[in-house]
């Protein structure tokens, strides 16, 4: 909701709703970025914005993960009042706050909440790849952290999907501090034999992956995503050449040993109330 | 001093190097090698030591002197088996009751395709994880560069120090005016908004104590051969669940 909006007419082509928007609006065909593909965008929304013809998985808004995981009605927001503020005076962030806060809808880059999935409650957080690419602040450091705390006190399961292009430089060495204080929050929920489940969508990067990302019980992937600690284009320039097709891909994560299944979108919401009736308590006796 | 002046400083040539700090404050050490799942990374320094007789397991990252130091050093920018061989040290700490000492000096961790294929994140991770809740104390120094997730997997510790020339970022001056402002000509003033200085970290509370560079660079070692000596006595007093709880809540506050 841009409150906002109600108050006073746009300014730019952001606050009018951005170009998004505007496709829903006029139906007009959207490119798959992979096999080129000229998608009617209904088509896309039905298919829960996967490529009809090759299976490519377009990013996607917390609200719209939420809508075809979470049980109708059933999703419940926590700690959505917290806003990132400005605390190292960096030139340029407020607003880049403001640009994030108008093309996601959302206060900061992390959704997060409670809900059922097939009727298995679990706490869940969603990164969000439209604000900032859905880099680790102050702010979705202390959400993620408080969702753990939270779930650890109702002995809830935790289930979070990544997108992140790494840490938010504008917060210096206060995002840094991010990755060990959600390393804390995790460590204990587990240690009280809680289960975690990721699910890394394109692209998990960075901080991000070097911390709560690759801490799961479970890590399970969608196709395609990339995910990985540097990005390409910093390996590349480290090594001098190009890097192979399909480096850093989910795939190759998965031909390395570093996750543990990769599953498309239309098979998610069941794989993952699977796994969390797998780890109900006292279901194994 | 601006603070790209600092991060010069803390770059510079002739530098002291972490292997130095082992050596000179430390008595009786024992390199330890490998991680035991795949090498042994030389970016990372490990092994057994005494403080003033006292048994500890000291790691630090070492970017080599010369030339082909540094070469087979990888310039201090360790491996995931770097970050697991220093995993394999602490948790051997903690069986065994000894405390830990990290000197931290790296611009970060490796971004090579073996570190990608090895699982750099994993192991960074990892070490987060597993440091955040040490059954024993842990006291990281940052004697030059903090260079981001690659400096912090060995520095969730119950006491952060840092060189009174050392910085801490979160992204290196050069990475940050090349993404954000696309002009790699801006460092001077990214390493400044970066807020990376020792006396940063202070303020930020990011460490709970700057330590004075001297000329005589033997003062250094001494004062902190007191200062680990005595804040290692205090740490051991402590209970368990104290230490740790304090530990949680040292990362928990930002
Ligand atoms: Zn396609």
């Amino acid at each position: 909701m841009n409150l906002m909006g109600l108050f006073r007419s746009p300014q730019n082509e952001l606050e009018k709703g951005g170009r998004k928007q505007d496709r829903e609006e006029t139906g007009i065909n959207n490119t798959c970025p992979h096999c080129g593909a000229l998608l009617p965008l209904s088509e896309q929304l039905e298919n829960l914005n996967v490529c009809t013809a090759c299976g490519y998985h377009f990013r996607m808004s917390p609200r719209e993960r939420i809508a075809y995981l979470a049980d109708e009605d059933t999703f419940e927001e926590l700690f959505g009042e917290l806003k990132s503020r400005d605390v190292l005076g960096f030139p340029g962030y407020d607003q880049k706050l403001r640009n994030a806060k108008l093309a996601s809808r959302e206060k900061e880059g992390v959704v997060c909440g409670t809900a059922e999935i097939c009727s298995e409650k679990c706490a869940l957080f969603f990164m969000d790849p439209n604000f900032m690419i859905g880099s680790m602040g102050t702010v979705v450091g202390e959400k993620i952290t408080r969702l753990f705390e939270y779930a650890l006190e109702h002995s809830l399961p935790v289930v979070g999907f990544t997108v992140s292009g790494g840490a938010r430089m504008q917060e210096g060495i206060l995002s840094l501090m991010q990755m060990a204080k959600t390393s804390g929050a995790l460590r204990k929920h587990s240690d009280a034999g809680n289960f975690y489940l990721t699910v890394l969508t394109d692209p998990t990067t960075g901080g991000v992956t070097a911390s709560f990302a690759m801490d799961g019980d479970v890590i399970m992937s969608e196709p395609g995503a990339t995910i990985g600690f540097a990005g390409a284009r910093v390996i590349e320039q480290t090594i001098r050449k190009k890097l192979p097709q399909g480096f850093q891909k989910a795939e190759f994560l998965l031909e390395h040993g570093f996750i543990d299944l990769i599953v498309p979108r239309s098979e998610q919401k069941e794989t993952i109330a699977k796994l969390l009736k797998l780890h109900k308590r006292g279901s194994v006796q | 001093m601006s603070a790209y002046d600092k991060v010069q400083l803390a770059r510079s040539k002739g530098r002291a190097t972490g292997l130095s700090y082992i050596e000179t404050i430390f008595e009786d050490f024992i390199e330890l090698h490998g991680d035991r799942r795949f090498g042994d990374d030389p970016a990372i320094v490990g092994g057994l030591a005494t403080l003033r007789g006292k048994p500890v397991t000291v790691i630090a990252m070492e970017k080599g002197v010369e030339v082909k130091e540094k070469l087979r050093r990888n310039f201090g920018s360790p491996n995931p088996e770097g970050y697991r061989k220093a995993l394999r040290l602490m948790k051997q700490a903690e069986k065994f009751h000894r405390p830990v000492v990290c000197f931290v000096d790296t611009a970060g961790a490796f971004c090579g395709m073996g570190a990608e294929e090895r699982g750099q994140a994993q192991a960074i991770a990892e070490n987060l994880s597993e440091m955040i809740d040490l059954k024993t104390p842990v006291i990281s120094v940052l004697i030059g560069e903090g260079g981001s997730g690659g400096a912090l997997a060995l520095a969730v510790a119950d006491r952060v120090w840092i060189l009174e020339n050392a910085v801490y970022s979160v992204i290196s001056p050069e990475g940050c005016a090349s993404i954000l402002w696309k002009d790699p000509k801006k460092v001077k003033e990214a390493a400044e908004c970066l807020s990376l200085t020792a006396q940063d970290m202070e303020r930020l509370g990011v460490v709970e104590k700057v330590i004075p560079e001297e000329k005589d660079f033997g003062k250094v070692y001494e004062q902190l051969r007191e200062d680990l000596s005595q804040e290692l006595d205090t740490l051991g007093k402590l209970s368990l669940e104290e230490l740790l709880q304090a530990r949680y809540d040292r990362f928990r506050k930002f």
